[in-house]
Order: structure tokens, then sequence, then C-alpha cells
């Protein structure tokens, strides 16, 4: 009867607050990861929505290359109609 | 029962549900998670596929524009020589001389001249001439050189008095043309004419003087020619 007691006292006073205690360190870190990946998560999305305009690079490009095209041309005039320096 | 055997049903009960509890907490927090990590992870991919192409597209914009660069400094370069070339550029973008140019390294050190000066007084005057522009009115250094509503003729100070003031007296445009009346002799040297062309069908003794018409700035023409021969 009294090894009862003992096992009961054992189980209140010692087995329940260790378990209480691992679990609750357990749930507070995951809750402390929360917020965490939700931050995660919208700095994602605020970076993939500041990448939408790189469409636009390709009509960069293709300005830029007309513009250089064009330059040459002018170049190439300005090269025939203007005298070299001495 | 016993008491003891009750209590120990009760702990063992207290033990469970707790586990249960914080379990279950655990479980609901790491679902949040992981949905938000899903979040994170439709972005990264989004940004990935975005800026996939980036790279290529900068590399081709930056080689075309490293293109254009050494056009356009080359040209300067060969054109208006390298101090005047440097000249422009500190007119242009004071301070930019002193990087230099990209293809020319010698650049650094050439001493520019300030251009920047000159194009500025003659930018002035002609803003000041401008029929809109706003300086006209009231000129940074100066009155209006006209009046910028109704002034026309205040522009052609500019320019040499007979073109301006007396365009009657100058020589009418030219015909040109295999079969033109007048035969324009070949010159080698573009703006220097040693003889003036002389109409079809006239005597080629005739002096030059006496081909053209009354007015005077052909012969005056014609007496500055001469004196820059004579100077040659």
């Amino acid at each position: 009867m009294t090894l009862e007691w003992i096992g009961d006292a054992v189980l209140l006073l010692v087995i329940l607050p260790v378990v209480v205690y691992l679990l609750r360190g357990v749930l507070n870190a995951a809750n402390d990861i929360v917020p965490s990946a939700q931050q995660i998560a919208s700095a994602a999305a605020a970076g993939s929505r500041d990448l939408d305009a790189t469409a636009l690079l390709l009509t960069t490009q293709d300005q830029v290359q007309k513009t250089i095209v064009l330059a040459a041309d002018y170049g190439g005039s300005l090269d025939v109609i203007l005298d070299d320096a001495r | 029962m016993p008491a003891a055997g009750v209590v120990m049903i009760i702990a063992v009960l207290l033990i469970v549900l707790a586990v249960v509890y914080y379990l279950v907490s655990t479980i609901v927090a790491l679902q949040r998670i992981t949905n938000a990590l899903d979040e994170a992870i439709t972005g990264v991919v989004g940004i990935i596929e975005k800026s996939a192409p980036v790279e290529a597209v900068v590399t081709d914009i930056n080689a075309n524009l490293d293109a254009g660069v050494d056009l356009l400094e080359g040209l300067l370069v060969k054109k208006a020589g390298l101090s005047d070339a440097m000249g422009l550029v500190d007119g242009l973008y004071p301070g930019a001389a002193a990087e230099g140019l990209r293809n020319v390294p010698e650049s650094k050190t050439v001493k520019a001249p300030r251009i920047s000066e000159v194009y500025t007084k003659g930018t002035l005057t002609l803003a000041r001439l401008g029929r809109e522009a706003p300086i006209a009115a009231a000129s940074p250094k100066g009155p209006a050189l006209r009046n910028p509503a109704y002034g026309s003729t205040a522009a052609r100070a500019l320019y040499p008095e007979i073109r301006q003031g007396r365009p009657g007296s100058m020589p009418r445009s030219p015909i040109i043309g295999t079969d033109s009346p007048v035969q324009y002799v070949p010159s080698e040297s573009p703006g220097l004419r040693k003889r003036m062309p002389v109409p079809a069908g006239a005597s080629a003794a005739t002096t030059p003087d006496q081909e053209q018409p009354e007015g005077g700035v052909v012969k005056s023409g014609l007496a500055f020619l001469r004196r820059l021969t004579k100077d040659d």
C-alpha cells in the first residue's frame, strides 16, 4: 500500500511536471517559429511581386539594341561627313 | 478499489491529458508553419522563375551599351581630338574629364580646354534672341536683345550684313545640271573657288568681275579670294 502511494506521489509530483515542462518547451518553440515562417512567406511574395517588372527588361533590351544601331548609323554618317581631328 | 489505485488512475489521466493538450497545440503550430513555408516556397519559386532570364538579358544590354560607349568615345576622339573631346565632356558633365574615357587611358592626364564657357556664352545669346525663350524677356545678364513677342529681325544681327539686310543684292540660287546656263568648275577644295562660274557661251577671257551683276557682294567675295590667294 505504501509503495502505491509512493508511486502516486512520483507520478503527480515528478513525472507530470516533467512531461508538462518538456511538452510546453516544444510548443513554445513551435509557436516561436510561426511568425518567422509567416514573415518569410510575406517577404518571398513581395519579392516575387517586385520581379514582375523583369519582363520589361526584354523591352529595354530591344530598345537598347535599336538605340545602339541608330547611334552606329549616325556615327557612321558623321564619320563620313566630318573631317578627323588633326 | 483502494484509494491509492484511484489516485494513480487520476494521475495517469492527468499526464495523458497534458500530453494530449500540448501535442495537439504543437501539431496546430506545426501546421501553421507548414502553410507559411508553402507560401514562402511559392514566392521563392516565383522569384527563381522570374529572375532566370535576367542575367542573359542584362548581359546583352551591357554588351550593347559597351559597344555604344566604344563607338561614341572613339568617334568623339577621332573627330574632335583627345583634348577637345575631354573639354567637351567636361563641359557637359563637369568633373567627368577627370575620370577619362574608358578606352583611352591617356585621357585622364589630358588638360581639357574649357569649351563649356564658350558654348555657354553663345547659348545665352541665342536664348536671349529666342522667341519663346523665358530669359529673352528677362536676361540674367542684360536686357533682351529683341522684343520676345514681336521682334523677328534682331536675329539678323548675328549674320553677315549683306545676306540679311540686303538679300536682293545676293546672286540668285544657281541652276544645276549638265545643261545649266552656268557651268561650275569642280573644286578640290570646297569653300574656295579659284574661278567664279562662267555662263554657258560666255567668253573664257571675260574677267569674273564683269560677269557679276552690279551688286557688290560677289566682287567683294572675289577680292577676298584674291587676297587669300596672295596670302597663300
